[in-house]
């Protein structure tokens, strides 16, 4: 069973309720921190890191040897990545796909590939939680590869959840693809209502069922819980705004330790969760 | 107007969401009053919901391709599927057809190109639409990307341009961009050829370290950057680690908002932050926007 957690906006909580629904489960969880490029669950899990492993991607080389210049593979490639200087085709490996396109296009076979690093996946442990973290190389723009790799590591844990990167665009989507469950954390306030409604449209367009936790629910902003009724999204969880829970969080203190009763609150939702996915 | 100049660029970004970048971008709007806002934070548009803006031109956002299956033509080789490296190609049991998940295709053509049967169609790919508007604040461009689109940074890159000519034909002297969460593909799309980067971050141990990649990527593109920080009072400690931090790669501090829940009154009036005028988080924001002026213009 695998749990997202995702939120159209960033700042809403999505980390913090990822965290504190880890923390809270009676199961041994596998948690998966893909929002690589700026990954924070590891201040508020605080695991022992053991590993570090490297994550690569395919991207072409060509053998000049056996390159004729005839320009095929500038030519399918779709994403701009190889250019014909003269006769000779330049790579430029940041604008790659890594599709293979242009090694099965090329009728000299002169095209091959070589691994290249995209970001590191750290894994740790602390108490039940199996941690995992990507961490995308600075300069690097593509996430999907790496994030991909760090969804692997919870092929076939009973418990799975996962941090997403914020937005809705093609980071979000590859670490929401094939969750049985994803849990929106928003806010009640404009911005973040406006977020909310295009994640939704977005995990409906996926097909996956999902509810929402909102975070500082005593702001005076009704129309957030008027949407989620209308649309009937369930509101699995509300909690309140402390000025301790911002202080808290500042310093990685988990929300479940400002709100005594929240990790019960918590199992709870889990095992609404459980009963809502399997429909 | 050849012999105008060109009018400055500043992105305003903060490596993490939530540290209050939109509402710090639409009060410099609100204080400057003739620059061009451009809403590049893509994935999640709110600057309109207070800059109140009137369409003036939308567009369809148009991005690469995605590949279309007929399955008249499909012979169920299954070769499509093979290749693809997207896992984009399945295979519908009852007809053993094969078939494109739009959510996955990478639009690379891999597939298209060598179907031995010529059974795939490759499509231009709507992504979303961009308008220009005006507003209380002046001239914006922004956009709106579909659900689960991809080419979020090159919508980035459209809509900067877009402002860019909007500023050239209002010789506007600034123009403010409101940048992508991240320091990924939209961000970097955000940054390039930009003149300055106002770094908005919050005293948290993710703030702090999310911040510092966002200056390790400015010094990566040669950007200078200003810092900072709001509800700077919820942690006094980690407040003064970053500035001495950010002093350490060159980023100057230009002020520190207190935590005020004005801020958020202002979102849910749809109206900026400065505009609730004797909020001491106005007070603040309006004291770094005079001295950012005086910095780059
Ligand atoms: S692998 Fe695909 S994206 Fe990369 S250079 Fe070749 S054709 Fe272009
Ligand atoms: S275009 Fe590329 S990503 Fe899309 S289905 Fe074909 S092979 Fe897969």
């Amino acid at each position: 069973m695998t749990i997202a957690f995702a939120s159209g906006k960033g700042g809403t909580g999505k980390t913090t309720f990822s965290v504190a629904f880890a923390l809270s489960a009676d199961d041994n969880v596998t948690f998966l921190d893909c929002d690589v490029e700026e990954p924070d669950s590891h201040f508020f899990i605080k695991p022992e890191i053991t590993g570090n492993e490297k994550i690569t991607v395919p991207v072409p080389v060509v053998d000049s040897g056996k390159c004729t210049g005839c320009g095929r593979c500038a030519k399918v490639c779709r994403f701009n990545a190889i250019t014909m200087l003269g006769k000779k085709p330049l790579i430029f490996h940041e604008l790659c796909h890594s599709c293979g396109g242009c090694s099965i296009a090329c009728p000299e076979k002169a095209v091959s590939e070589i691994q290249i690093g995209t970001g590191v996946i750290s894994s740790g442990i602390r108490d039940h939680i199996s941690f995992y973290q990507g961490l995308l190389d600075i300069g690097n723009t593509k996430s999907p590869p790496l994030i991909k790799a760090v969804k692997k590591k919870g092929d076939g844990a009973s418990l799975v959840i996962i941090d997403s990167p914020p937005g809705t665009s093609c980071p979000m989507v590859t670490a929401l693809k094939g969750a049985d469950y994803t849990v929106l954390v928003t806010e009640p306030a404009p911005f973040a209502l406006n977020d909310l409604k295009i994640a939704v449209e977005t995990v409906r367009i996926l097909g996956i069922p999902f509810g929402v936790v909102i975070n500082k629910s005593d702001h005076p902003f009704p129309q957030t819980e008027e949407y989620c009724r209308k649309e009937a999204i369930p509101v699995l969880l509300k909690v309140p705004e402390k000025r301790a829970a911002a202080e808290g969080y500042s310093s990685g203190e988990s929300i479940i330790k400002i709100f005594p009763g929240l990790g019960d609150e918590i199992k709870k939702a889990i095992s609404t969760i459980k009963k809502e996915a399997v429909r | 107007m050849n012999d105008k100049k060109k009018a400055k660029q500043i992105v305003i970004i903060s490596g993490k969401g939530g540290t209050g970048k939109t509402s710090i971008t639409a009060s410099f709007a609100a204080l400057s009053r003739d620059s061009v806002l451009a809403d590049c934070d893509v994935d999640a548009a709110d600057l309109h919901l207070v800059a109140s803006p009137r369409r003036i031109a939308v567009n369809s956002f148009i991005s690469g391709n995605e590949a279309v299956i007929s399955p008249d033509i499909c012979t169920g080789c299954g070769r499509c599927s093979d290749l693809c490296r997207f896992e984009a190609v399945s295979r519908d049991e009852s007809t053993g057809k094969y078939f494109v998940l739009p959510v996955s295709c990478e639009g690379c053509g891999v597939c298209v190109d060598n179907c031995p049967a010529g059974a795939i169609d490759f499509p231009q790919r709507r992504c979303g639409e961009w308008m220009i508007s005006e507003t209380k604040y002046g001239t914006m461009v922004h956009s709106r990307l579909d659900a689960g689109a991809e080419n979020s940074g090159k919508l980035v890159t459209l809509v900067r341009n877009e402002a860019v000519n909007a500023a050239e034909k209002e010789s506007a002297d600034l123009i403010l961009i409101d940048g992508p969460p991240g320091i990924g593909c939209p961000v970097i799309a955000s940054l390039t050829g930009t003149d300055y980067i106002l770094a908005v971050t919050e005293p948290t141990m993710s703030g702090r370290h999310d911040l510092m990649r966002v200056l390790d990527l400015a010094g990566h593109f040669k950007i200078p950057v200003f810092v900072c920080i709001n509800k700077w009072d919820i942690n006094p400690e980690i407040t003064k680690d970053i500035e001495k931090l950010s002093a350490e790669k060159n980023a100057e501090i230009l002020g520190r908002i207190p935590y005020d829940m004005n801020i958020t009154l202002a979102q849910i009036k749809g109206i900026s932050a400065v505009e609730i005028t004797d909020s001491i988080a106005a007070k603040e924001i309006t004291a770094i926007w005079k001295k950012l002026k005086q910095k780059i213009l």
